[in-house]
């Protein structure tokens, strides 16, 4: 092999699939996504995010938490049983196979807060759900909440990404969203709850990269509240975008603008209004830029978005067919399952690239 | 005068008779009067006067004078120091107060030196700042703690009413130092460079000269116990004004310059009569709670109608953080931490060496408190005392500071060879004196140039360690404690700064 052209595996490996009229599709196609990508992962982490899984309890938080033992499991059921009316909750459906071994005890709970509860505590029932995530991932040791959104969940673990996604047999659900995400980690050993996606509510977040401004971003959420304990700079995205769209009502692309904010030299150079709100954002959320090198791939119950750093320092590929929109580490691996694309480019630095699913499918 | 009463001088001038050509340079340069030259111009030190300012050792062009330590010496003892024993001499002899100059130069432990920072390797890319942007503009001042927009007419709309800002080209501050301890030469210098380098300079407490008028955009105008040149047209001719509560070098002491270095000029400038000692006593005599601070600030906003930010000094004592989250509360929109290394003009000894904590662990505690108050959006950190070179400002910033004020560097850079005579007023280097002989010796073209060059020189070496730490804009450094290591530092300081120990 010429050495110039010898393949060097290294990086995470993100991946996202939407069909925007909620046409759900089962997880084989984005397995296949990611089995494609195999090497930029390494074995010690691998995870999915998927929309639109629920149908049957649409209104219903789903709470997909992982215990570490049986004491851990005891003591949240209680913080649910006392704080929400649970409408169902189960064992998250996995098989036996051998690529994965040691998992915890996962399990999800279908949940709405009692009614009392967010009257006492005078909260909306977003916030209250914030709050017990916070709760079980800081208070109650050997509890991680993967995921808390509505019709949507989080499945990961310690394991290549196709592996994990055989575990939680994902090809018997059907998302409109699907994105994965495969693992190199470097700041933390892989541990089932630092795998990727990571979430809050409907928020989910994969990322490629490595955050250098974490310890800042993660001091200036505390101060409003959110509790980074995963021990994992992704952690910080999910909720950064939680505070500043749900809870501060930006619009997503102004949020983006936070996270990979634009250059003073080009902000100097906008119309008069624009460089006002600009220098406020940097201003006012300096500290929550993402700085360092991000490939990111958001989703809600509403869209999927794509966002580099500022100065592009990871590979981000967006591709569309139709009504599919793909984004993903690799065009390979968008190829992989769609060979005839209508549409194939690499994202912008800094610039989101957002796609949307139609008005009435989360209706 | 009794043997008891003599004093062995603290250095020695050595001249070396055969490279000496006698010109007099030294004896002209020298503001203490410890050279003088004889009738065949032979230079004879008078080593007691000598305070090792250095001036002639650089002016003298065929290198001929040495100063050193004075060669006698005593017992040696780790727990008496020379020090010491001459400083009790000293106060036998006359009953009062030990005074000194410039910041503590005792040995306490330096936290600065046990911080180590970080460096990007292969998961996350170094920055190099030659090739991408490297961004460190600052805004001094009250920050909202969210935005509101609104989308009209097909853009996006501001809400919010900002507070008043100040943008700095980099995050630095000539620090406070007033018209009387240092000349008006200094002063311009400081303000020149200020104006070219896009930061700040600092009135001190000493009224703002008419001279200076033209770099209101570039001055703090300082409002402290003595209100000396204070009216609304000095707090208009500022683009910030701080109310002084406290300095670094002595927490809880007031100023006082005394009256020979009141001249004309002086004078004028700080509103007192010429010749009259300017007492700044340390409590300001309308301000004895945090409510009649707040009282303050609310006037000199109301003065300056909103337009322009209003800041707190303190020094850095031991519950700094609830005292910096009083002052945030009173609606100052900036603090300025002072640590115990901080300079000044003249201090009690005992003051400068022994009051106050160190400037990492009263910035860090600070920023902790606020953020613990959600607070923090409401004032802009400035850490002031003893910051060396750009790696110290590097860690202040990283514990939690926004902008650091440099006293003792800038003087340095204008010449200061940190001699600790500023109190005599008879500075070699034309710094810390009002005579006019020595005054002229510090020309502001030459000086604001050197300010310039380390302003720059500073600015450059923040870049590069951003860089190195994989970070391209100066809001990620700023308490970003992840990025910091320390080394040999016990538990309970590391609590304090909120940084692992290195290796983890």
């Amino acid at each position: 092999m010429i050495p110039a052209l010898e393949h060097i595996p290294s990086g995470c490996a993100a991946a996202g699939i939407m069909n925007k009229s909620g046409i759900r599709i089962s997880g084989d196609a984005i397995m296949d996504m990611m089995s494609v990508m195999h090497s930029r992962s390494n074995g010690l982490g691998g995870g999915f995010a998927a929309y639109g899984i629920y149908p049957e309890t649409p209104d219903n938080y789903c709470l997909h938490i992982m215990f570490d033992t049986e004491s851990a499991k005891r003591e949240v059921d209680s913080l649910i049983e006392e704080n929400f009316i649970v409408e169902r909750q189960e064992r998250i459906p996995t098989k036996i196979i051998n690529e994965i071994k040691d998992p915890p005890l996962l399990w999800r709970y279908f949940v709405l807060p009692k009614p009392e509860k967010l009257v006492a505590k005078n909260m909306h029932a977003d916030d209250f759900v914030v709050k017990l995530v916070m709760l079980v991932n800081t208070r109650i040791p050997g509890s991680y909440v993967n995921s808390s959104g509505k019709n949507m969940g989080v499945f990961k673990g310690v394991g290549y990404p196709e592996d994990i996604g055989r575990f939680f047999m994902l090809e018997k659900y059907g998302a409109y969203i699907w994105t994965a995400h495969g693992r190199f980690p470097t700041n933390t050993p892989g541990w089932w709850a630092g795998a990727h996606p990571f979430s809050i509510l409907d928020w989910t977040v994969v990322h490629n990269g490595e955050i250098s401004s974490y310890g800042i971003n993660k001091r200036f959420l505390e101060t409003y509240g959110y509790e980074c304990v995963l021990l994992t700079d992704t952690e910080v995205i999910a909720y950064t975008f939680d505070l500043l769209v749900r809870k501060h009502g930006l619009p997503l692309d102004i949020a983006c603008n936070v996270v990979a904010s634009k250059f003073w030299k080009d902000i100097e150079l906008m119309p008069e209004e624009e460089k006002r709100l600009h220098t406020a954002l940097r201003m006012t959320y300096g500290n929550l830029l993402l700085n360092g090198p991000f490939a990111i791939i958001v989703a809600t119950n509403n869209y999927m978005m794509g966002l580099n750093d500022r100065i592009k320092l990871r590979p981000l590929v967006y591709g569309k067919k139709g009504e599919f929109s793909y984004l993903a580490s690799e065009e390979s691996s968008i190829r992989k399952v769609e060979g005839n694309l209508d549409d194939v480019y690499s994202l912008v630095a800094g610039k989101p690239l957002k796609v949307e699913v139609n008005k009435d499918v989360c209706a | 005068m009794s043997v008891l009463d003599k004093l062995l001088p603290e250095f020695f001038i050595k001249v070396d008779r055969d490279l000496c050509i006698k010109c007099g340079q030294c004896v002209n340069n020298c503001g203490f009067s410890a050279l003088l030259q004889d009738k065949d111009k032979n230079v004879k030190p008078i080593h007691e006067k000598c305070v090792a300012c250095q001036r002639c050792m650089f002016v003298c062009p065929t290198r001929a004078i040495q100063i050193m330590k004075f060669p006698g010496t005593q017992k040696h003892n780790d727990y008496w120091n020379p020090e010491y024993i001459s400083n009790i001499k000293k106060q036998a002899n006359t009953g009062g107060i030990l005074l000194t100059a410039a910041g503590t130069d005792k040995l306490h432990p330096i936290i600065f030196d046990r911080l180590f920072l970080d460096a990007c390797q292969v998961t996350n890319p170094s920055i190099d700042p030659l090739r991408e942007p490297m961004e460190i503009i600052s805004y001094l001042g009250e920050k909202p703690i969210d935005i509101a927009i609104e989308f009209k007419d097909n853009s996006y709309i501001l809400k919010n009413k900002l507070k008043p800002n100040i943008k700095l080209s980099s995050p630095i501050i000539f620090a406070a130092m007033s018209y009387g301890a240092i000349s008006l030469n200094a002063h311009k210098s400081l303000a020149r460079a200020a104006r070219e380098c896009g930061i700040l300079m600092n009135t001190g407490e000493g009224g703002l000269h008419k001279d200076l008028y033209e770099y209101a955009d570039n001055i703090i105008v300082q409002v402290a116990s003595g209100r000396f040149g204070v009216d609304p047209d000095y707090l208009k001719r500022a683009a910030a004004i701080e109310i002084k509560v406290g300095q670094g070098a002595k927490p809880g002491i007031g100023g006082h310059l005394p009256g020979y270095k009141v001249d004309d000029e002086v004078s004028s400038t700080r509103m007192i009569p010429k010749g009259t000692d300017a007492l700044s006593p340390a409590p300001h005599h309308d301000i004895y709670s945090i409510e009649d601070l707040a009282q303050l600030i609310t006037s000199l906003k109301e003065a300056t109608d909103y337009s322009k930010p209003v800041g707190v000094k303190i020094a850095a004592v031991h519950n700094v953080a609830a005292i910096a989250s009083g002052v945030a509360r009173a609606d100052a929109d900036y603090i300025v931490i002072d640590g115990f290394r901080g300079g000044t003009g003249a201090a009690p000894t005992m003051i400068r060496d022994h009051i106050g904590i160190p400037i990492e662990l009263a910035i860090a505690a600070v920023d902790d408190r606020l953020r613990k108050e959600k607070i923090r959006n409401k004032v802009s950190i400035v850490a002031a005392g003893g910051i060396r070179h750009a790696a110290d400002m590097t860690k202040i910033l990283a514990l939690g500071a926004d902008f650091v004020t440099i006293g003792t560097a800038s003087l340095i850079a204008m010449g200061c060879t940190l001699c600790q005579k500023c109190y005599t007023g008879n500075c070699s280097w034309g710094i810390a004196t009002q005579r006019p002989d020595l005054v002229d010796r510090l020309n502001p073209d030459e000086v604001s140039k050197k300010l310039v060059n380390l302003i720059r020189g500073w600015s450059l070496e923040l870049k590069e360690i951003m860089g190195a730490l994989g970070i391209n804009a100066i809001e990620s450094l700023i308490g970003n404690r992840e990025r910091l290591r320390a080394l040999e530092l016990s538990k309970e300081t590391l609590d304090v700064l909120g940084v692992k120990p290195a290796g983890r």
